[in-house]
């Protein structure tokens, strides 16, 4: 247990300003041989920990067989996340994990790839867009869908042009206000669904962003005809220690932390709709 | 295993015996009009002829003329503190000139700690807190060393208070396991039994007389009492289905009503394990100290997610303290996480009773 609750020290290799207050910070452990060791799947978190100021929770947005560097993309919003965007090359920080489970990235091969975002909080589900990128051949069709509020919100808008001229892929994006030159959709991100190219019943749906966002998009989805089994969502709780024993994740009976933070839809369904849990 | 009997006046060997074996001796006694357990030395410093007076909302002490050393139900504390520290320090960072970062794990003092006058409730606590610190991914390293420097003697519960309700957990009030040594308290000393081969071996090194058929029925006829006198009880011991079913109940809001959100149900309850990770730069900048302390699921910060507070009302909370408490604990450790000592009752500052808003919670449809 204690290595599970004591960090270990990394240092911030890159820093790469996606927009005015997100960020991706690329990390190494100092010590080359816990570098070596360290594994993850996309969907997991590491454990940040700034230095006299405490740690927060993060996923991991690097492909998991990128040995040199693995890489956290942060919103800077609260103490410990605004002073992680003040890192710089060669700056050192407390790495521990990573904790969770992931997202069911095996299960999913041989299937059409549904994958939808919003908010901000598509860093988790990029991992996923990426892995599946670098073994396109092990997936079907990809669908990647992601709502924003206000067309400023999106970052990555590059990616996903980019994405979007992929072979079997088809990018969806959508913003609830648009500006002049949106080149995309406006509106609910939810009025795209029907035009998914995918074979509903067989496609792996993964979702991240906020739950009122997930709880109608897995309807719309159902009523796509996608199996309410073959449908996964990120969820998020505040988190202190990573491995169940703090107390702050729980949603229901579950710890967020361990028990997730990736869930089959069928376990959360119930509290989903449930205001404050 | 029933050992014997140790006269009232020989319980001082008991705590001389412990000690030559290393322990500290904890042992309940009277602090500002509560009972506490603190390091004791000398049996006259047992609450002899003390009974608690608890109601919702209240606890007060009175003088008895009995000779009893534990004619009281519980005090604030049970045994939470002393293996889930309300503080404990889990590692130290200390940043060299270079920037360089390094972390120390820290774990508590070896401290062998001998706890007199343990209730069954506070065994049934201690063993949820187990399940929930030394199970899966790992043990808890602090909690673990903690726990392994224990010594239990419990003394089965006589006098429960009003807001006692472990017989409908139940839970007690006689305790049936966890403990190294039981004493039966009688009015001329203890039955001692031991529950553990260290107890049995500590019970042979004093100085035990035969127990007698009438102690025997005499403690029988307590152990049915301290039983029949418990009024409050729990509608089931498996109140989860119940509960989620009525997470919209309209008795979340007229509780929310009532509840202050302070917290003093979360801190005197004995299964209660929320704990926030907080960090303390020393003044010179060259090292940070990060501890564990007890939260409270009824404050604000306990679910602050990146400028949201999804629990935002005093409903959200009291419902998740409750829905824990009761529900989820079957998912999680597969039983309820209330033993039914009755703290939260006592110690709730504007009475609100657990078992009063289980009945009104989980009785009839919800809809009402």
């Amino acid at each position: 247990m204690t290595d599970l609750m004591v960090p270990h020290e990394a240092e911030v290799v890159e820093r790469i300003s996606e927009s005015a207050t997100i960020f991706t910070l690329r990390l190494r452990f100092r010590d080359g041989s816990r570098h070596a060791r360290y594994r993850f799947v996309p969907g997991q978190f590491n454990m940040l920990y700034l230095y006299g100021v405490g740690e927060v929770p993060i996923s991991v947005v690097s492909d998991p067989q990128d040995d040199a560097l693995f890489d956290h993309t942060i919103r800077a919003i609260g103490r410990v996340t605004r002073g992680l965007s003040r890192l710089q090359p060669g700056d050192r920080l407390g790495i521990r994990g990573p904790f969770g489970c992931g997202w069911p990235l095996e299960q999913a091969q041989g299937h059409d790839v549904m994958i939808v975002t919003g908010g901000l909080g598509c860093a988790p589900a990029v991992s996923v867009i990426n892995y599946v990128m670098r073994r396109r051949q092990l997936f079907g069709e990809l669908v990647i869908v992601q709502g924003v509020k206000h067309a400023e919100d999106l970052i990555w808008a590059q990616r996903y042009h980019r994405w979007s001229r992929m072979e079997h892929t088809q990018v969806m994006v959508a913003a609830d206000v648009g500006t002049a030159l949106w080149p995309w959709h406006v509106g609910p991100v939810t009025e795209l669904f029907a035009q998914a190219r995918i074979n509903a019943s067989d496609t792996v749906a993964m979702m991240c962003g906020p739950e009122g966002m997930m709880r109608v998009a897995a309807d719309h989805m159902r009523a796509l005809g996608i199996v309410e089994g073959s449908m996964w969502l990120s969820m998020e709780r505040s988190m202190h220690c990573g491995v169940g024993r703090c107390g702050h994740c729980q949603i229901g009976g579950k710890f967020v932390c361990k028990d997730g933070p990736v869930f089959n839809y069928t376990q959360v369904k119930d509290l989903l709709p449930v205001r404050g849990l | 295993m029933e050992n014997g009997f140790l006269c009232r006046d020989r319980f001082q060997d008991l705590l001389e015996a412990l000690r030559s074996l290393g322990y500290q001796c904890i042992g309940p006694q009277v602090r500002d009009g509560a009972i506490l357990f603190v390091a004791l030395v000398a049996a006259e410093e047992l609450p002899r002829g003390v009974r608690d007076i608890q109601a919702p909302g209240s606890y007060r002490l009175e003088r008895t003329a009995g000779p009893r050393f534990f004619g009281w139900a519980n005090g604030p504390q049970a045994l939470k503190p002393l293996v889930f520290a309300p503080r404990e320090v889990l590692w130290r960072a200390e940043r060299a000139e270079d920037a360089t970062i390094r972390f120390i794990p820290e774990l508590p003092p070896p401290l062998r700690l001998a706890v007199i006058g343990v209730r069954a409730c506070d065994l049934a606590a201690l063993d949820l807190q187990d399940r929930h610190f030394l199970g899966p991914p790992a043990e808890d390293a602090s909690y673990a060393a903690r726990r392994a420097s224990l010594f239990l003697v419990a003394v089965h519960c006589s006098d429960p208070s009003d807001s006692c309700f472990c017989a409908s957990t139940g839970d007690g009030p006689r305790a049936s396991t966890g403990f190294d040594l039981a004493l039966t308290e009688l009015d001329d000393g203890f039955i001692v039994e031991s529950g553990s081969g260290r107890g049995a071996q500590l019970a042979a090194s004093l100085a035990l007389d035969a127990v007698t058929g009438d102690m025997r029925s005499e403690a029988a006829a307590q152990a049915e009492a301290a039983r029949a006198r418990q009024r409050r009880r729990l509608p089931s011991r498996d109140l989860r289905a119940a509960l989620f079913a009525r997470l919209e109940h309209p008795r979340w809001a007229l509780v929310a009503e009532r509840c202050l959100a302070c917290g003093n149900c979360s801190s005197v309850c004995p299964t209660c394990f929320c704990h926030a990770g907080v960090e303390t730069p020393e003044l010179d900048g060259a090292a940070s100290v990060h501890a564990r302390v007890w939260d409270s699921c009824f404050t604000q910060s306990h679910s602050y997610i990146h400028g949201i507070t999804v629990r935002s009302d005093t409903r959200a909370r009291y419902r998740q303290w409750f829905t824990h408490k009761l529900g989820s604990w079957h998912e999680q450790y597969g039983r309820s996480g209330c033993v039914g000592c009755g703290r939260c009752i006592s110690w709730c500052p504007v009475g609100i009773d657990i078992t009063e808003e289980a009945a009104a919670i989980c009785t009839g449809t919800g809809h009402d």
